[in-house]
């Protein structure tokens, strides 16, 4: 057996195994009914496909692809300027990066939790507002969409940071003064030059900030609590509390399309990960 | 727009780290609300002697240190092997990679959980550590390729070829020549792989048995159920320990 | 004197997907000499040296080194080394280790003296614990030449070893090179598109051109007496005056010959070359020494000696 077959056999199996055969189940599962007592039973059926296109989960989806969006987009807009900052900042690239690395590597739950800390009622904002007496009632911060919103660019703002820093620095300078040498001023040389040189990175940045935002559970159920629904609450609800595995199947197949499909739709030649 | 910028990122700085900064301060609060009373450590106390947290910890670290170790391995002879040679038949196997990266984590989740029952109607098995393992390592698999074979795409190939040419085999030339250039990369994939492991709720908490309690699983409850100050306790302790395994590690990959 | 032959090629050829890189090479290269390769880009000598050392198979034809076919064995195990035209030195290991490299497998009970030797004959003595980062280009070099021959190889191939070095430090090191391979007495096989290195180094030349060999011989006999125009041409600027070809320097300019009009004169140095049009129309280049010199649109007269005509 060659080498490189012998390498790459025990990662064969292992995602056969963790990866492979999980989501054939999911698939075969989806076109199956709910078992008595959770789990799942014949007969076949695509009534879990139908309920998916229903206008309450159909809403809950876009509300996800809505909540997913808006991250993503603070994430970039927020994330660009701080990228190009770390750039453009000389011999201490490295310190500033790894200011933003550091919270990335500490834990996302944690991070999730330090919001709560600050925004519930009986949190940080609300007894500094009402000490000062800016407030009588507590502010109801916590619990609604915005908060959630808030978390997830919280959590994901370094996703987007990297992939934009990187594209930045491979940029070659000689361009900006070219740029500058036909006339150019700072902010055109920005929107007309570095901005689409910077595409890669968008997308890359984007792409790992949207589906992850996309299939949240941690902070929309954190952050959110049950004021808030978005697919992946939906969808674990369906595996835990409501026993329809067959419908949690079928649902974790229309969030997966979803961003298979984004994926796709994004990918450009030559801009593998792998 | 210099001057604009630097004044951006000091506040987007902030943004990034004031909410952890007040994690930290309040753990040494000596009331349970968020107003200030006092300096105590009465809730690094209080988690000292929890025996419920002390073990989550303990299995959370097993976990983590287990599943790190055989996935940065496996990972990164697979990363090897791809790139050694792109032949049709890997391209699933990459494929695979890619899928896992891109599938949301509560499917992933779901997915094993329906694996495991399925296959526990068969063998008498229950979920539990084991479990949780095999999840662990079948996640950061896909982490640990992506960063070794970045590194491998920098790999001038005539160093194989001449340690080939010199008499060496397959094997050794990857132990002599090519393993050495990918140390820094297996370092920073471990770490990856060891900080994803033990911080993962969502798949855990579906894949880990009654008897298999994480910390994230025990941190996540409490954080539901309301106010509790010994969480900011652990947060500020979890925050302090990564933090200085970071620095750790960027010392030693400068060294 | 016919020495035997210890590298021997059988109607080679090497097809890839998209193009044919090798066409039916058949070479014979004696033991102890210096044997060079040379062609423009993409006519295959690499390919050659790779399918000698192990890293392509040949689609036809058989390689036999020291009476033994050796085409279907890997690299590791064919007792010919190569210096990489990078170099390939591994940088995680200095000098000594990077030499003892090869011997590690063999286990020689006498690596350390035969280290030792191979450094001093590539004049790197002191050198033994520095890293490849910290060495010149020139003594990378010879890092990579001594790696090889520690392992007292049947062939040594080249791989355009001067391509990477500045202009200066090449004359100095062919020299250098030469006088290492009658010292060690090893068989070289050098590959080259520079026709000057090949000329001055080697004891015989085998020109290639897109993946057929042209002709081989002795340097003399290459330049003086080329068997094709290709090879002619290759190896320095030709006069083609009918069918009969001439060298620049074997044409003079003298007070009797053909009329000729000065059309260009490039002043290089130690020599000039003047360019002219003969009244019966053709073009012709002659090298003279610059101390007399001719100006644009005088007319000369250009004579030259028979024998020095080249016909092919």
């Amino acid at each position: 057996m060659k080498l490189r077959t012998a390498f790459v056999l025990p990662s064969a199996i292992l995602m056969a195994v963790t990866m492979l055969a999980p989501l054939a189940i999911i698939v075969v599962y989806s076109f199956l009914s709910r078992g008595a007592y959770g789990g799942v039973q014949l007969p076949w059926t695509l009534e879990n496909f139908t309920r998916v296109w229903d206008p309450v989960y159909g809403f809950i989806i876009l509300r996800s692809l809505w909540v997913a969006a808006v991250a993503t987009a603070l994430c970039l807009i927020l994330g660009f300027p701080l990228a190009l900052f770390i750039a453009r900042s000389g011999p201490r690239k490295n310190f500033y990066l790894s200011l933003v690395i550091l919270p990335f590597w500490t834990s996302f739950l944690i991070r999730t939790y330090a919001w709560m800390f600050i925004l519930r009622d009986t949190g940080i904002v609300n007894s500094a507002l009402q000490s000062v007496g800016f407030i009588r009632q507590p502010l109801p911060l916590l619990y609604n969409y915005g908060a959630v919103i808030l978390g997830l660019v919280y959590g994901f703002l370094p996703f987007m940071v990297l992939p934009l820093y990187a594209t930045l620095e491979r940029l070659d300078p000689s361009l900006i003064e070219a740029a500058a040498d036909l006339g150019a001023r700072p902010w055109d040389t920005l929107v007309r030059v570095v901005l689409p040189l910077c595409a890669p990175g968008i997308r890359a940045g984007a792409i790992l900030t949207f589906v992850p935002c996309l299939g949240t559970y941690l902070t929309s159920d954190l952050l959110g609590g049950s004021k808030t629904v978005l697919i992946g609450n939906v969808v674990q609800n369906q595996f835990t509390a409501s026993r329809d595995w067959p419908f949690g199947a079928a649902l974790s197949l229309a969030l997966m399309a979803i961003a298979i499909g984004l994926l796709l739709a994004v990918r450009r030649r030559g801009e593998e990960l792998l | 727009m210099k001057k604009g910028l630097a004044l951006y990122a000091l506040a987007a700085y902030a943004f990034l780290h004031v909410p952890l900064l007040i994690l930290a301060v309040f753990s040494f609060n000596s009331s349970r609300f968020a107003v200030w009373q006092g300096f105590s450590l009465q809730w690094y106390g209080a988690i000292a002697r929890d025996r419920n947290l002390m073990e989550s910890s303990l299995n959370s670290l097993i976990i983590a240190v287990a599943a790190t170790i055989t996935a940065t391995v496996i990972g990164t002879l697979a990363a090897y092997g791809l790139w050694k040679r792109r032949t049709r038949g890997f391209a699933w196997l990459s494929g695979s990679f890619y899928l896992s990266l891109v599938t949301p984590e509560i499917v992933t989740g779901v997915s094993l959980l329906a694996l495991f029952q399925w296959i526990f109607r068969f063998l008498h098995l229950r979920l539990g550590m084991h479990t949780v393992i095999l999840a662990h390592v079948g996640f950061s698999l896909a982490y640990v390729v992506v960063v070794v074979l970045a590194r491998l795409r920098s790999f001038d190939r005539t160093l194989e070829e001449a340690a080939l040419d010199l008499g060496a085999t397959e094997f050794e030339t990857f132990w002599r020549v090519t393993l050495p250039y990918l140390a820094p990369a297996i370092a920073a994939a471990a770490m990856l792989a060891f900080t994803v492991s033990i911080d993962d709720y969502v798949i855990t908490s579906l894949v880990a048995g009654v008897d298999s309690q994480t910390l994230p699983m025990v941190i996540y409850a409490l954080a539901r159920r309301g106010v509790n100050p010994a969480l900011n306790a652990i947060s500020t302790l979890i925050v302090v320990g990564l933090g200085v395994l970071v620095l750790l590690s960027e010392r030693l990959r400068r060294a | 004197m016919a020495s035997e032959t210890v590298l021997e090629l059988r109607g080679v050829s090497k097809e890839f997907s998209t193009h044919r890189a090798v066409a039916d090479v058949s070479l014979q290269i004696p033991r102890g000499s210096f044997f060079s390769l040379l062609g423009p880009s993409g006519c295959g000598k690499t390919t050659i040296l790779r399918m000698i050392a192990g890293f392509e198979t040949p689609t036809a034809g058989e390689i036999w080194l020291n009476g033994e076919c050796i085409d279907t064995l890997p690299p590791y195990r064919r007792n010919v080394n190569t210096v990489f035209q990078g170099y390939a030195l591994f940088p995680h290991l200095n000098v000594q280790d990077n030499i003892e490299f090869g011997l590690r497998r063999k286990q020689a009970k006498d690596a350390a003296e035969r280290v030792e030797r191979v450094l001093e004959q590539v004049r790197l003595e002191g050198k033994a614990s520095r890293r490849p980062s910290e060495l010149s280009g020139g003594e990378r070099q010879r890092v990579a030449l001594a790696r090889a021959i520690v392992l007292q190889p049947d062939v040594l191939l080249l791989d355009e070893p001067l391509s990477a070095l500045d202009p200066l430090l090449r004359k100095q090191v062919r020299g250098e090179l030469r006088d290492l391979q009658r010292r060690v007495d090893v068989t070289f096989l050098f590959v080259t598109h520079d026709q000057e290195e090949a000329l001055s180094m080697s004891d015989q030349i085998a020109v290639m051109n897109a993946g057929a060999l042209e002709q081989v011989g002795t340097p003399r006999e290459i330049y003086a007496q080329p068997r094709t125009r290709f090879v002619a041409g290759f190896l320095g600027a030709m006069n083609w005056i009918g069918s009969a070809g001439l060298r620049p320097e074997s044409v003079c300019i003298t007070p009797q010959g053909r009329n000729a009009v000065v059309t260009g004169v490039v002043y290089l140095g130690s020599f000039c070359h003047v360019e002219m049009t003969l009244e019966s129309g053709e073009a012709i280049t002659a090298q003279i020494s610059p101390v007399n010199p001719v100006g644009i649109g005088q007319t000369v007269c250009v004579s030259w000696n028979a024998d020095d005509e080249v016909r092919c």
